[in-house]
């Protein structure tokens, strides 16, 4: 077997009426496991990993490329670099949290919506053709930096008593249902937040895979006989799909960015 | 083919939300590698060049409206010397239009005077003139009546008409005559 045969781990020789009697390679699971490419020091390296990476390299080389030497008036590359930084700061970081309070969280915003946006694109990049953030380990990593962040920052704000009574949405006015809103939000804040913040990603990204590969693989499996036209039909879904998840791509990166800073001003606000 | 079997094995236990240790590390490393350098250089490098051009278009716009507050001062203070430069030039010509009425009248005045001067000599002149010639005439008008009367009387009567004053008395009285008939 191939090494893109391990990556995409289905079948490439079964088409539908051949007389092998083999099924539809649907993609699954393995669709995201991966055969390690080599190892460093004992640690498996595999195509995600590089991915992961790569993408880092990509960011940093862009934004050193357009704010290494940065100009009054800017160049070309400044200025499309310059366009995305004003997007995350002005559009998300200053929306939520405003200047004076915003200011000091633009850089991780910044290098959180890159790096996700980077991540996610790889899905439709020939080669690549892999999301990132489709394995659960990227978003999680990032949703613990934000967790982190948001929950320090709300005991540093509120200290102790304060910082509780801020997480659990505590108000006195509430009477006889307190206790319940207090459990609830505690659960709801606490414990479910930082994992739904990951699984939006992760999930959204993972089902977008799974059918990318899914009108694929079946363009190639339809690709005999009477059924050439199925496969064109699937084909266009390919590329419908392709388009589909290029906005899904953006919107999830902007959707996570914008949550983050939401727990950020959260953690920051007086409690409600 | 046994590896791929062991794989499909595996992927029977496959929890997608189970993550990966290696992948943990690999995306702490990875998004660390990009929040340094956009933290610690990218970003504040640009925004240095951010405030820069502020500055820059907020000193331009400052420039500009210093440039135009002293324009509008010097043009006032164009506007206020013409207006006294008018003012002025008004002053000197009317000044210049006194002053030439002035020098008209006096130079009138001194030409009259003048005139007068001339006449008034010419009066005493002429008055003098006939005087001279009255006096001279009346001389000559005696000594020719004289002339002829001696003649006439063939004597010489010049002594005694000096003396007589015979001559006088009849020129006063032809004078009276003229005098009368004028």
């Amino acid at each position: 077997m191939s090494a893109d045969q391990n990556q995409l781990a289905f079948d490439w020789s079964c088409r539908i009426l051949s007389d092998e009697g083999c099924g539809f390679p649907a993609p699954g699971l393995h669709s995201f496991l991966f055969q390690p490419m080599f190892t460093i020091g004992g640690y498996e390296i595999h195509k995600v990993m590089l991915l992961a990476l790569l993408t880092s390299g990509l960011v940093v080389a862009f934004f050193w490329a357009a704010f290494g030497n940065p100009k009054v008036v800017p160049g070309k590359l400044q200025m499309v670099g310059e366009a995305g930084y004003d997007f995350v700061r002005r559009g998300i970081v200053y929306e939520t949290l405003g200047k004076r309070e915003g200011e000091k969280y633009v850089p991780l915003m910044v290098s959180l919506f890159f790096f996700i946006w980077i991540m996610n694109i790889w899905s439709v990049i020939p080669l690549a053709q892999f999301p990132v953030s489709s394995i659960i380990a990227y978003p999680i990593v990032l949703a613990i930096i934000v967790y982190v962040l948001w929950m320090s920052l709300t005991f540093k704000r509120h200290g102790f008593v304060g910082g509780f009574k801020n997480i659990t949405g505590y108000d006195k006015s509430l009477g006889p249902v307190l206790p319940l809103v207090v459990v609830i939000e505690f659960f709801s804040n606490v414990i479910v937040r930082p994992f739904t913040h990951a699984v939006r990603l992760f999930a959204n990204m993972f089902a977008g895979h799974l059918m990318l590969v899914m009108f694929t693989v079946a363009s190639w499996y339809l690709l005999n006989s009477y059924m050439i036209p199925a496969a064109g039909v699937s084909f266009v879904m390919t590329m419908a799909m392709i388009a589909f998840e290029l906005f899904v791509q953006a919107v999830q990166a902007y959707v996570f960015v914008l949550l983050a800073c939401s727990y950020v001003q959260g953690a920051l606000a007086e409690h409600h | 083919m046994i590896a791929n079997l062991v794989q499909l094995a595996a992927e029977e236990e496959q929890n997608p939300l189970v993550p990966p240790g290696p992948e943990l590390l690999v995306g702490t490393i990875a998004f660390a590698i990009v929040f340094f350098f956009l933290w610690k250089k990218l970003l504040p490098n640009i925004n240095k060049v951010l405030d820069e051009r502020r500055e820059a278009i907020e000193g331009g716009i400052e420039k500009a409206e210093a440039a135009q507050t002293e324009a509008q001062d010097v043009l006032e203070q164009y506007k206020a010397q013409l207006a006294e430069a008018r003012h002025e030039a008004a002053r000197l010509r009317q000044e210049a239009q006194e002053q030439g009425a002035a020098l008209i009248a006096e130079m009138r005045a001194e030409g009259q005077r003048q005139r007068e001067e001339i006449i008034a000599a010419g009066h005493a002149q002429i008055e003098a003139d006939r005087k001279q010639a009255a006096a001279s005439l009346r001389q000559d008008v005696g000594k020719l009546a004289t002339d002829l009367a001696g003649k006439l009387v063939g004597e010489s009567l010049e002594d005694h008409a000096r003396q007589s004053r015979t001559i006088d008395r009849f020129l006063d009285e032809l004078e009276e005559k003229a005098e009368a008939a004028r």
